[in-house]
């Protein structure tokens, strides 16, 4: 038998049955270089015709052991690492890790440092939203939207490296407060970017909302019920599209989240469109956390606890979720008292969001399948870990 | 008093456009018939390839340009004054690739498809009035032969899908296979609707009967028709040039590079001709059917016309097929993309009645003689 022989011979169980249209089908494999699967992700898709009959993903191209190298080192130097998995909700993630530190050891937050970490998380919310919509776009074909969502996320980015130097991964939070003090314009600037980013969220509904082929194709297009999603532990965007009322911050609530009004954006069917229109919300309920959080930010004042030599955790476990901009991002941490952790477990809200794809893309087009991914917002590192 | 240039009868037409060109008169006086039949030929010939691979050439390029600024970009601006050197440069890189080929591909017909598109491109040239006196040939059947050689184009792509031994172009050529045959319909429909108005299917013929002010181009003297067949023209014309928003043979973000996935160096670059080369063929034709062709745009206001008409028409056929494909490319960066069974069904259940219905009532139009006057 050649070699391209073999490589057409299915595994054990993934022949298809003989006869009728499920001899027809045939296998198309997605990745892990392909343009819309955002990264290294690998999808194997079964096809008769256009229609998708299943999809399995294969996840684990960019694994790099995140969780075991955590075993290896304090947690102070595990911080940085978090950034390394969801690079688009870096400041979340590692607030995670920080309030874990916080509350094992008993390190108070100065106030300046809460509303620092709180306006810097809301705006990694809208940054990481604004790209998802460009990549929306373009999935859907429509490639001028990448350069509209980039424009905004880079506003958004450009006043990161000012405050801290880094771009994507941050690396800004630390147990206690933040690594330094925000510049002097921090505060007129945050409010320019909240106008941007009412201004441009009419903009991108004139330009794609209400675009006909866009209602077209993301209507009834890849619907997750509640309880589908619920089973599957879905979060973020994805879980309240189909209408179920979970948001950490709100329900959970961390840091200062509680003396913010804000509303939940909730969807009703649970299709493509309504996690579409329930992360475009979100970036307007963000816009009206960072407009009370810039109103109440304290003009002077510390922005770290005196630092430790060093963030020795008791021995026990510790757990504690944040909502990250694609769900809830979730860091438990097992120490026996030492330096070093025991054991460190991140739940990804990718990783359960990206499960339910089956589930949901059974039955669909080709292109839609592209687009349900696409509204799963998949960040694949995050995946992988 | 300026003499009106309007309502001119057949001959005096002819007389005011020529249809010979001076140097295709020179060669006939100074060569017999055989010899200036050759050599006549070979110019077209030379003519023709010089004028499509520029004109491919500056496309790219206007694409580019087009596309970087809806984009908030500058586009290619280091190569050459305005980066116009760019896609120079692109095509010598592309020339200079290895053309590879997957293995168990149909070694012929997956060489053999690249050229199809652009030989068709070619062949349609030959009927487009650039003016009165530059067109190769001038069949009387000229929009059959247009037709003909346009949906020769798919054969190509639907080779090249099949022999790739790739599934993303089996899947781009399926498309676009079903997406031809679909909108070639309402695409030819169009055409009857001008073949109807013009009494004449000769494209020189067809630019003639539109003599005139501006409101005697087909697009405003079939009252409502012309418009309604012009919006179907743009729509059915884009599909047939796989132009988003019915670019689901190409696809990128489901299929990776749909039909043309597997092909490089100069496979690649003869689809890439073939496709910018039909842009202006399109357009071409859009002008020449709706917008009055090269004949200069007149708007019943003497010295204004005849100002306006003094401009040769080579050079008002060119401002007409800029402007459409200035508007295909602001629909390509605007839309995103349609999937494929909404694209069948806006083709079958929605397009199709429409354009039937619109020549059954042009037709009327045309015998009842209500056309604007």
């Amino acid at each position: 038998m050649s070699a391209v022989e073999a490589s057409l011979v299915l595994p054990p169980g993934f022949e298809p049955a003989a006869g009728g249209r499920e001899a027809e089908a045939y296998y198309l494999n997605m990745g892990p270089q392909h343009p819309s699967t955002h990264g290294v992700l690998r999808l194997v898709v079964r096809l008769d015709g256009e229609t998708v009959l299943g999809v399995v993903p294969h996840p684990g191209y960019v694994h790099r052991g995140i969780e075991k190298m955590g075993e290896n080192m304090t947690v102070l130097q595990y911080l940085h690492h978090t950034d390394r998995m969801d690079y688009l909700s870096s400041l979340a993630n590692s607030l995670s890790l920080c309030l874990i530190v916080e509350r094992a050891l008993g390190i108070g937050v100065p106030e300046r440092a809460e509303y620092i970490r709180v306006i810097m998380c809301e705006l990694q919310r809208i940054a990481s939203h604004m790209l998802w919509w460009g990549v929306f776009g373009m999935d859907l074909g429509a490639i001028t939207t990448f350069f509209y969502g980039f424009r905004d996320h880079e506003l958004i980015t450009e006043l990161f490296e000012e405050v801290c130097g880094a771009r994507l991964t941050l690396n800004y939070f630390r147990p206690g407060g933040v690594v330094a003090d925000v510049p002097a314009d921090f505060v007129p600037k945050v409010q320019k970017i909240i106008e941007q980013t009412r201004r441009s969220l009419d903009e991108f509904d004139r330009l794609l909302t209400k675009n006909v082929i866009i209602q077209e194709r993301t209507h009834g297009v890849g619907v997750l019920s509640a309880a589908v999603a619920r089973n599957y532990g879905c979060s973020g965007a994805v879980l309240r599209a189909s209408g179920v009322n979970y948001d950490v911050r709100k329900n959970d609530p961390y840091s200062i989240y509680d003396r913010f009004a804000f509303d939940v954006p909730l969807g009703k069917n649970g299709d493509c469109f309504d996690r579409y229109e329930v992360r475009m919300r979100e970036m307007a309920e963000s816009a009206r956390i960072l407009e009370q959080a810039v109103a109440q930010f304290p003009a002077e004042g510390a922005w770290r606890a005196k630092e430790l030599p060093q963030y020795k955790l008791p021995a026990g476990s510790w757990f504690q979720w944040v909502e990250a901009a694609r769900g809830a991002f979730g860091s438990f941490i097992v120490s026996d008292g030492n330096a070093k952790p025991v054991r460190i477990k991140n739940r990804s809200p990718g990783f359960s969001n990206l499960s339910v794809l089956e589930e949901i893309a059974r039955g669909a087009k080709l292109a839609d399948l592209v687009t349900i991914l696409s509204t799963l917002d998949i960040v694949v590192p995050d995946i992988d870990r | 008093m300026i003499a009106s240039l309007h309502n001119l009868s057949a001959a005096e037409l002819a007389a005011r456009y020529p249809a010979t060109h001076p140097v295709g008169d020179w060669v006939r006086a100074h060569l017999g018939a055989a010899g200036a039949f050759t050599v006549n030929a070979l110019i077209a010939l030379a003519l023709t390839t010089v004028f499509v691979s520029l004109t491919a050439l500056f496309l790219v390029w206007m694409e580019r340009k087009v596309c970087a600024r809806f984009q908030l970009r500058l586009g290619p601006n280091r190569v050459g004054p305005f980066g116009l050197m760019q896609t120079l440069a692109d095509g010598l890189k592309l020339f200079l690739k290895e053309s590879f080929m997957p293995r168990e591909a149909d070694f012929f017909v997956y060489y053999l498809a690249p050229l199809i598109p652009i030989t068709s491109s070619f062949m349609v040239f030959c009927v487009l009035p650039f003016d009165h006196n530059i067109q190769i040939a001038d069949p009387q059947g000229g929009l059959v032969y247009l037709c003909a050689f346009l949906g020769m184009g798919v054969f190509g792509v639907l080779l090249a899908g099949w022999s790739s031994n790739n599934k993303y172009s089996l899947l781009g050529a399926l498309r676009s296979g079903a997406q031809m045959i679909a909108y070639e319909i309402s695409y030819v429909l169009c055409l009857l609707l001008i073949v109807l108005a013009s009494g004449s299917a000769s494209t020189r013929d067809i630019v003639l009967a539109q003599h005139g002010t501006v409101l005697d181009w087909w697009l405003f003297k079939l009252p409502g028709c012309g418009v309604l067949g012009f919006i179907i023209f743009i729509i059915s014309s884009t599909a047939e040039l796989h132009r988003a928003p019915f670019d689901i043979a190409e696809a990128e973000s489901e299929l990776t590079g749909g039909f043309h996935t597997e092909y490089s160096g100069m496979g690649f670059s003869m689809f890439f001709l073939s496709e910018y080369a039909n842009l202006f063929v399109t357009a071409g034709l859009g002008a020449t059917l709706f917008l009055g062709g090269f004949l200069a745009p007149q708007f019943g206001f003497g010295p204004l016309d005849h100002a306006l008409a003094l401009v040769p028409g080579f050079v008002w056929f060119m401002l007409k097929v800029y402007a459409l494909i200035f508007l295909y490319m602001w629909l390509r960066w605007t839309f995103p993309r349609l999937r494929v069974d909404q694209l069948m069904a806006l083709e079958w259940k929605f397009l199709l009645p429409v354009a039937l219905g619109n020549l059954a009532v042009a037709a009327v139009l045309v015998t009842l003689g209500w056309l604007i006057p």
